[in-house]
């Protein structure tokens, strides 16, 4: 699997993304500067995790509208895969790549700590090293992650079996309490309706490495180099 | 504009002394913009004329020192050819007037000092001070400074991995916030600040200059009086955007061999900047402010070497390399314009519009700066407190403990601090006594940790420095780490009072018998006085951030207690609870003198512990400070989920005394092998003693009184949220 | 030629800021204030004289950038 990880101008989960990718895959993903204009043998652009423009105007707003987003989409278009973290869940729907949009967190406050996230469906790229309904712990980091969508696009959403994850307890339950940010149906993830562009708010690739607490968010990456393996 | 005279000299912050000295330097009346150059290079924050005869007697030198105080930041070598920078620096006037602001400012001029130097920022940390929760400003700027560190270190991408908070009364009007930040450099590409090579230009990156912060360093040395509210315009406002672009291109630059001398335009601006760029290197520096990037039209020659802008560097570039350094600051979307050139007629000149508007000779600004040997008076001892009885018992009083502001837990801070990016944060905030956080791509670790005990200070400056000198190292050791060096964050009331120079002396005379007797140098830092508010002092309060180092990540340990183990406590105790926390909350005194620092039992204990620790007979281990033995125990019983069940005390110590006791050099072991440690400690003649076993859900006392987890939890957390839950009037940021 | 663009959450989408600053409000007395919104005031310094076309491009502005249509709504004012 060849991964690019897309530069913009403020991004800071960059390095932390690139160290997963290389543990799953052995080898560095290509980091792409956001002028760049082509994805040229890549199998899966990440846009990673961090405040690019500063959030100003709304989080992932203008980095949507950067030269090499023209290029994701059409890397998506030909069914390529592509996964947004954090901020890049946010520009990828400021994009229109999926629907919905992240707003404020329900508190009003930055949300750093572990939560728990339950698979939705592991018959995915993405989700194939889970079990379905299986929960994992996660670090979450931002202060945006309130997923809302219209009625009728959560509908259908669930209706096509597009939600990747959701916010739970360690149990699989899903409370108000494991959903701190206020998301609308505890969502936490999403998927396109071809299954391969994914957009998650927390960071799986801040829990790989014993080291630093635990390997849940492992799966993921080992998942993706194991589907997409040339 | 003004006529400048002793009038506006004084004014300006400068006494009727002061202001002859400039005379005779200039041989002249100086200009407007001459004597802003004068008052903020001789303000008390960039020249400690009050502090340094006395900062010159820490102890800075040690075989991995690299740079000691005098540059941006402290640098000390770790290892596999890598340097650690740091340093820590006070934001306190700041955040009293405008919390968010003022403290992610604070962030933001910390971190520049750090990857000035060349080093990228792996951590962050901070140590914080507020008034009582009950007077009705507290609420509203604790809420604003965490917001503000919050919202800086997250969106630069630094970790906010640690720090501490107090509360005290004698905080109110002034709040202390303290923001250290540590880099990682190659030890052969690090940066410093002197200028060098007639001809080659100087340079201005970064943000474009407003009128935000003029006399920001003045402003830093003077008492608040009922006014301050009115010195709002000057706060300065942070965009840490162009910070974390400011952080890569610099980084990027500094891969090439373009930068000659480099440092950031903090307090004081392109004043300090230049003036100390050019001073240090000997030779002169001209400045044109027409070139200087603006963001407000008309501005004056004195707005522009005064403006305290954010997120500003002057670089000094090898004239052959400015078309490589041009095209990086471009690709960062950054302002990038020669203001001027290195000359070698050791003067500072500034043109303005085709007009000089400053000339000054370097040599003597610095030179002739004042130096004061203020008179000081030393703090009368405190008498003991004699003896104590318990009034309402040790389940209770661990209750109350676990719940007071100052030990209550944390979460509701560190939930809004960002400390996984980067994906090296080993212990989070919290499961550990220190921090620590791996180098990328290597085994190597470090510990990081703030600490400081204000009343302690208060009671006895010399034992509270020496403490927190010692505090520090103990939570280093007990993370398995080597200390190695320290940064200071002196915050203090006036100066000019005899009592409050003394409570400085008898700190830093402690500061440095602990820092030699554990090989464990001040490599920076900062110094903050007049921390005050209309005549009433703060706790003297010296904050100590400490560095050390482990070799394999993997031999941290936490608090966290696991089922199945011994607990041993190691160190001795007397039951010392004169200016304990049991003292303060449950009788209501702030009395007596601290416990005394015995430093070398502290190093003897100490490196017992850590060889301990890097031997693996250590699963948990946590210091004892701040509430003693049993809050220890409640906070590793916490971390792990997993209760513990406790021996009585021994003969002739009161139970209350031997629990809540505060004395020092003192660490509780989780361990396996209770057997093997025990004989360990007896062959080095390290005091230590089983206390208890761990295991269930309770934690069960002499006697038999049991307390749940779950009851000590929900004590242990409710402090933040209640408090904060109640509205306040600022739904802002 | 200026244009103001003043851009606001639409009708129905939850505002925790303007709930918050509600509640904030009423606990420092003020009475009788009902829902609160809290949008955001964007000012644009135009070339353009014309004031149609000034109209016309910064609603462009607004549609591609300055507003997220799923979730906020615009209007523009020339001045």
């Amino acid at each position: 699997m060849q991964a690019a990880i897309v530069v913009f101008p403020g991004i800071n989960r960059e390095r932390d993304m690139a160290i997963a990718l290389e543990l799953a895959t052995g080898h560095k993903p290509r980091m792409v500067w956001h002028k760049e204009t082509t994805l040229d043998g890549i199998d899966l652009v990440v846009l990673p995790g961090g405040f690019s423009y500063g959030d100003y105007l709304r989080c992932g707003a203008m980095a949507a509208h950067s030269p090499i987003m023209a290029e994701v989409k059409r890397h998506a278009a030909r069914g390529g895969y592509v996964m947004g973290v954090c901020n890049g869940f946010q520009i990828i729907t400021e994009a229109g790549l999926l629907p919905g949009a992240l707003l404020r967190n329900a508190g009003l406050r930055f949300l750093s700590m572990d939560c728990h996230l339950r698979v939705e469906r592991a018959d995915t790229a993405f989700t194939g090293h889970y079990q379905q309904g299986q929960t994992f712990r996660v670090p979450m980091a931002h202060g945006d992650g309130n997923y809302t969508a219209s009625t009728e696009d959560l509908d259908r959403l669930e209706g096509e079996g597009l939600v990747a994850f959701r916010y739970a307890e360690p149990s699989g339950a899903l409370t108000t309490a494991a959903n701190r940010n206020g998301s609308a149906r505890n969502i936490a993830g999403i998927f396109s309706p071809n299954l391969r562009v994914l957009g998650l708010m927390p960071h799986p690739e801040d829990l790989v490495d014993p080291l630093m607490g635990g390997t849940d968010g492992k799966p993921l990456f080992d998942g993706l180099a194991a589907a997409l393996a040339a | 504009m003004k006529q400048v005279n002793q009038a506006l000299a004084a004014e300006f912050g400068l006494s009727a002394d002061e202001y002859q000295r400039v005379l005779d330097i200039m041989g002249r009346t100086p200009s407007f913009t001459e004597l802003g150059v004068f008052s903020v290079m001789w303000s008390e924050h960039c020249s400690y004329k009050s502090s340094r005869v006395w900062l010159k007697t820490l102890p800075t030198k040690a075989p991995w020192v690299i740079h000691g105080p005098g540059e941006n930041a402290g640098v000390v070598a770790i290892g596999d050819g890598l340097a650690a920078i740091f340093k820590m620096e006070s934001h306190n006037h700041p955040s009293f007037i405008e919390p968010y602001q003022g403290a992610a400012t604070g962030v933001g001029g910390i971190l520049r000092d750090v990857f000035t130097m060349g080093a990228r920022p792996v951590a962050n940390l901070n140590a914080l001070r507020f008034g009582d929760p009950k007077h009705p400003r507290t609420k509203r700027i604790v809420d604003g400074v965490v917001r503000g560190i919050g919202g800086y270190g997250n969106c630069v991408g630094v970790p906010t991995v640690g720090g501490e908070v107090n509360f005290h009364p004698s905080y109110n009007g002034n709040p202390l916030v303290n923001a250290m930040t540590v880099g990682i450099a190659a030890t052969d590409k690090i940066f410093l600040s002197a200028a060098a090579g007639i001809g080659n230009p100087v340079v201005y990156v970064g943000s474009k200059t407003g009128r935000d912060g003029i006399h920001g360093a003045t402003m830093a040395s003077t008492e608040f009086g009922a006014d301050s509210e009115e010195k709002r315009p000057t706060v300065q406002v942070g965009d840490p955007f162009v910070e974390k672009l400011l952080i890569e291109a610099c980084l990027e630059l500094m891969a090439t061999d373009a930068i000659v001398a480099i440092q950031d335009m903090g307090a004081a601006g392109l004043t300090s900047s230049s003036v100390e760029m050019a001073g240090k290197g000997g030779v002169g520096i001209e400045l044109d402010l027409d070139h200087v990037p603006q963001r407000e039209p008309n501005m004056s020659a004195y707005e522009m070497m005064l403006s305290e802008s954010q997120e500003r560097m002057l670089m000094v570039l090898r004239p052959d390399r400015e078309d490589i350094a041009r095209a990086i600051f471009e690709k960062w979307d950054l302002d990038f314009a020669v203001i001027g050139h290195i000359t070698d007629t050791g003067r500072i000149v500034v043109k303005h519009n085709g007009v000089v508007e400053a000339d000054i000779p370097l040599d003597p600004l610095a030179d002739q700066a004042p130096l004061y040997h203020r008179p000081t008076a030393e703090t009368a001892k405190q008498p003991p407190i004699g003896p104590t009885a318990d009034p309402i018992g040790l389940e209770a009083a661990l209750l109350k403990l676990v719940g007071c502001p100052d030990l209550c837990s944390r979460a509701w801070i560190t939930d809004q601090y960002d400390s996984t990016v980067g994906g090296q944060t080993v212990k989070r905030p919290g499961a550990a006594d220190a921090a620590v956080v791996r180098l990328e791509g290597l085994k190597r670790a470090l510990a990081l940790t703030t600490d400081c005990t204000p009343r302690y200070v208060q009671a006895d400056p010399e034992i509270g420095g020496m403490q927190a000198v010692a505090e520090t190292w103990r939570n280093l050791t007990a993370v398995g780490a080597r200390p190695l060096a320290i940064t200071d964050n002196m915050n203090f009331g006036n100066p000019t009072k005899p009592e409050i120079m003394g409570q400085f002396a008898s700190a830093i005379k402690g500061m440095a018998a602990a820092c030699i007797a554990l090989d464990y140098p001040v490599v920076s830092g900062n110094v903050s006085l007049y921390n005050e508010t209309e005549g009433r002092g703060i706790l003297p309060t010296p904050a100590i951030g400490g560095l050390g180092v482990l070799d394999d990540a993997a031999d941290a340990v936490g608090l966290a207690l696991k089922p199945g183990l011994t607990l041993v406590l190691i160190g001795e105790t007397r039951g010392h609870l004169g200016q304990s926390l049991w003292l303060r909350e449950i009788l209501g005194r702030e009395e007596g003198p601290p416990p005394p620092v015995d430093l070398a039992a502290e190093r003897r204990n100490g490196d017992f512990v850590r060889h301990q620790i890097l031997t693996a007979n250590v699963a948990a281990c946590h210091d004892l400070a701040d509430g003693g033995l049993l809050v220890a125990v409640a906070e590793m019983a916490m971390a792990g989920q997993t209760g513990a069940t406790l021996n009585p005390p021994p003969a002739g110590i009161a139970p209350h005394a031997w629990f809540f006791g505060e004395d020092q050099g003192r660490y509780l072991i989780a361990t396996r092998a209770p057997g093997a440690l025990l004989v360990a400690a007896v062959s080095e003649d390290i005091p230590a003693i089983e206390i208890g076993t761990t295991g269930g859900s309770d934690l069960t006392l002499p006697g038999g009184v049991t307390i749940s987890l779950s009851s000590l939890q929900a004590e242990h957390a409710r402090f933040f949220p209640e408090w904060m839950d109640q509205t306040h009037g600022d739904a802002s940021h | 030629m200026k244009a103001i663009v003043t851009v606001m959450l639409k009708n129905g989408v939850l505002d925790p800021q303007g709930k918050a600053i509600g509640q904030a409000l009423a606990t420092l007395g003020f009475a009788g204030v009902g829902e609160v919104r809290v949008g955001k005031r964007i000012e644009l310094d135009l070339a353009e004289t014309d004031p149609a076309k000034a109209r016309e491009a910064a609603e462009a502005m607004a549609r591609a950038l300055l507003a997220n249509l799923v979730i906020e709504s615009f209007s523009v004012e020339i001045v």
